[in-house]
């Protein structure tokens, strides 16, 4: 925001091209399978991004991001089985469903100061997981919800939805970190108390971004849930899974809005190709994040950046 | 009615209260100096006026309105702004963007910056003297200019009133005139100031009114020079004022061999030459200063030595070279490093940081040296069990040379052991440097841009500019070749 404005066009002109240099690999003879793939890397990337919102720019580390997407998979599955809704507005509840426990869950959480933040979110996804298996009789339990409806069934069409919903989060979400907002969240993150003294209400803007991070992982988690055709406490409200965005969104880069995209899909395709290990694979992920950041401490996105300046 | 009226303020910590029952006001178009020795309260109040510290009793006036105990974002929008004790920018933004966001309004929907903030940004630079610094990173900038981002930020928010803790801490005469200059022109603009700062002479020079305060009670009040003549402000803060230039110079040669010898030192940041062919010896069991302004490279210099920074040359001590070799071996060998920075442990009490300074030491010989330590800062002795990071400016002072002292070193090197010091303290230090001098124990290398405090007590001067020895000799000589010109 303070640069020119190039240096805000060329990433975002970037982003444009590979976009849609992505978006051609349907037809190139990308394999059914390795479409699937990516299009769970691409929801993963959504997850990512919104939760280094929070933690690479407002310095808040949210254990619960599942808390935000369980809650956008949930409603929208439980709309459509009850045959409430349209997929549309279903997915669409969804995002604002976890936007509303999003800001009931962080309002009292953001004003304590300390590790309380953090604590409080991860109680969420336990406390939430644990009220899904209690009430199965209309949660479907640890089996899950089926949902009746798809709102796309070619592959293809799929991996396209995924692939917008990630372009344009990470269009928004990069406008917005350079954007004043994104320097008064930065500045809260580095030094609260200097920020107050410039005027600044910090609970109003954590609590804000922590609005916008739960808009994205609803609404992507409403749609993954359609794409996957259930909603179940493993996939989408499980704490394990937040540790995997966390490392997804550091593995990328954190502070780099782009980075967690790199991260998640390297995480998605990582753990595809580990499958043989089995129950070993998730152990071997979790190394090879390690190795990346002993090496990486600005993690993939550092990497191409290093690549681009000739020494 | 004044603009600010605070009135039977006051804050308590546990046990011990930091401000007690103190009224004071300040009027627009007004300086109030606040005056007192480490630990009196002054920053507390400032922090009380801020809504940093909630107050546990008084009122605090602001145009009328009662502001005690509000959050600290209200507060700043009723027009009040503070410069705080120590500079804390943001680093990974630029100097620009750092005041930049002292200009935007506490709005989430404002996402744009509009050219009337950008204009006042690049204003408050300018005022400051930081024009044509804006795309450069707070890592880039000297420590003075550090000082002068902070007071550009709180000038961007249009402040009716302005707290300035220790504005003048760290930076040399030349560069607390051009301050001062400043901050008298903030007055003629209308805007009521409080000033806190230990450069007595130009608190003096500058303020309307001083308010002097002790454990935090308010001891005296009026005019700058009637507060200074007061009998209790000479006895518990100003101490002797010894202003004497070389008061203990002695004309004695050291017969033993340099502790430590630094020959042809280089260190480059990148393209841009730090240190060039820096030669020093250091008198063994002596006290030797090295001198210059903000800038000069003495924190280079002493870095280097402790091994913290790569640099090209030879160091010896004790006639063994330790150039390459890695900082805590360097550390382990008797070389200790008190960092202008402090790098104290916050989060860990003052008995922590002290026992962690003494950790190599067998137990009896720690609490030998516990009762030296202690014995020449009593504070640190009252004050065992509180946080490091909640000790008042100078009591942190004292902490870090305290815990250098507790590694038992046989060089201690001490980047600029006057900062943020009261009068007073000065006397403690000097005193304690005479008597380490004494003790025969160890070697001091200081570092100061307080020429007078360093010759008073170095048996040889080294003066650095811009990175090379511009002179050095003995000390009366530097006060008479050098001293006239500089001091
Ligand atoms: N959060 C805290 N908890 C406990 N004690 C505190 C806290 N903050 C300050 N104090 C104590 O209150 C006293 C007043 O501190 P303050 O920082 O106001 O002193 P000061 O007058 O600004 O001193 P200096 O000139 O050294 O900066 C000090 O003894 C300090 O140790
Ligand atoms: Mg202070």
């Amino acid at each position: 925001m303070a640069g020119n404005t190039f240096s805000i066009r060329r990433p975002l002109i970037g982003l444009a091209i590979v976009s849609l240099a992505t978006a051609v690999l349907p037809y190139v003879g990308l394999q059914e399978y390795s479409l699937s793939i990516l299009t769970l890397g691409l929801f993963f990337a959504v997850y990512a991004m919104s939760w280094d919102l929070l933690f690479g720019y407002a310095g808040e580390a949210n254990f619960g991001a599942t808390f935000l997407i369980g809650t956008g998979a949930y409603t929208a599955a439980l709309m459509s089985s009850n045959g409430v809704a349209t997929p549309l507005i279903c997915v669409a509840a969804g995002a604002a469903g976890a936007v509303v426990a999003g800001a009931v869950l962080a309002f009292p959480a953001l004003r304590l100061r300390g590790p309380y933040f953090g604590l409080v979110t991860l109680v969420a996804v336990l406390i939430m997981r644990q009220l899904i298996i209690l009430f199965s009789d209309k949660t479907g339990g640890e089996i899950g919800v089926a949902v009746p409806d798809v709102i796309a069934i070619e592959a293809a069409t799929n991996f396209h939805i995924a692939l917008g919903l990630a372009a344009v989060t990470a269009l928004v979400l990069y406008l917005l970190v350079k954007s004043p907002f994104g320097l008064i969240l930065e500045a809260i993150g580095q030094d609260s108390v200097n920020a107050q003294v410039l005027g600044f209400n910090i609970v109003k803007y954590k609590l804000t971004a922590f609005c916008i991070s739960a808009f994205f992982s609803g609404l992507a988690g409403g749609l993954m849930t359609f794409y996957l055709g259930t909603a179940s406490t493993n996939v989408f409200v499980d704490a394990s899974v937040g540790v995997q965005i966390i490392i997804a969104a550091i593995v990328g880069g954190r502070r780099t809005v782009f980075g967690p995209i790199l991260g998640a899909l390297f995480m998605a395709i990582a753990s595809e190709y580990l499958r043989p290990l089995g129950s070993l694979s998730e152990l071997a992920v979790a190394l090879i994040a390690l190795i990346v950041l002993f090496f990486l401490p600005g993690g993939l996105l550092g990497l191409v950046r290093l690549a681009r300046r000739p020494s | 009615m004044k603009f600010l009226e605070a009135r039977q303020l006051t804050k308590r910590f546990g046990g011990l209260t930091a401000v007690d029952k103190v009224d004071f006001d300040v009027d627009k178009g007004e300086i109030l100096g606040l005056i007192g020795p480490n630990g009196s309260g002054k920053s507390t109040t400032m922090s009380l006026v801020m809504g940093l510290h909630k107050p546990d009793a008084g009122s605090i006036h602001l145009n009328g309105v009662d502001i005690a105990g509000w959050a600290p974002n209200r507060i700043a929008g009723m027009g009040v702004s503070m410069v705080f004790q120590h500079s804390r920018p943001l680093q990974q933004q630029t100097v620009l963007q750092n005041v930049l966001l002292a200009c935007l309004p506490n709005k989430v929907t404002h996402l744009r910056v509009t050219d009337a903030q950008r204009d006042r940004a690049l204003e408050s630079l300018r005022l400051v003297g930081l024009g044509g610094m804006e795309e450069k990173f707070p890592s880039e900038l000297p420590f003075a200019g550090l000082r002068r981002l902070e007071v550009a930020k709180a000038l961007a928010r249009d402040p009716d009133l302005l707290l300035l803790d220790e504005p003048f801490a760290g930076l040399s005469a030349g560069e607390v005139r051009e301050f001062s200059d400043l901050i008298r022109n903030l007055r003629s603009a209308g805007r009521a100031l409080i000033l806190v700062d230990h450069n007595v002479k130009s608190v003096a020079a500058l303020v309307d009114r001083a308010v002097a305060m002790s454990s935090g009670q308010k001891i005296a009040e009026g005019s700058p020079r009637e507060v200074l003549a007061n009998a209790d402000v000479r006895r518990v803060y100003l101490g002797s004022q010894s202003e004497t230039v070389g008061a203990n110079v002695r004309k004695r040669k050291s017969e033993a061999s340099p502790v430590l010898i630094v020959k042809n030192l280089n260190v480059t940041y990148g393209k841009a030459q730090a240190l060039s062919n820096i030669s020093i010896d250091v008198v063994d069991r002596g006290v030797t200063a090295v001198v210059g302004l903000n800038g000069a490279g003495k924190t280079s210099l002493f870095n280097a030595i402790a091994g913290l920074l790569p640099s090209r040359g030879e160091i010896a001590f004790r006639q063994q070279s330790i150039a390459g070799t890695p900082a805590h071996e360097i550390a382990r060998s008797g070389i200790v490093l008190c960092p202008e920075s402090r790098e104290l442990f916050g989060d860990m009490s003052v008995h922590e940081n002290l026992q962690l300074g003494g950790m190599h030491l067998s137990s009896a010989d720690k609490r030998e040296r516990l009762d030296f330590v202690e014995q020449i800062f009593p504070r640190l002795g009252e004050r065992r069990g509180q946080y490091a990071r909640t000790l008042s400016g100078g009591e942190q002072q004292q902490l870090a040379i305290g815990r250098a002292l507790m590694m038992k070193p046989k060089l201690l090197l001490i980047d600029e052991p006057t900062l943020g010091l009261a009068p007073i303290v000065m006397d403690i230090i000097s005193e304690s440097i005479e008597t380490l001098r004494k003790s025969g124990e160890l070697s001091l290398l200081l570092a100061e841009q307080n020429m007078v405090f360093a010759s008073r007590h170095a048996d040889s001067v080294y003066l650095i500019e811009h990175g090379a020895i511009e002179w050095s000799g003995p000390a009366d000589q530097f006060v008479e070749q050098v001293g006239g010109k500089i001091l």
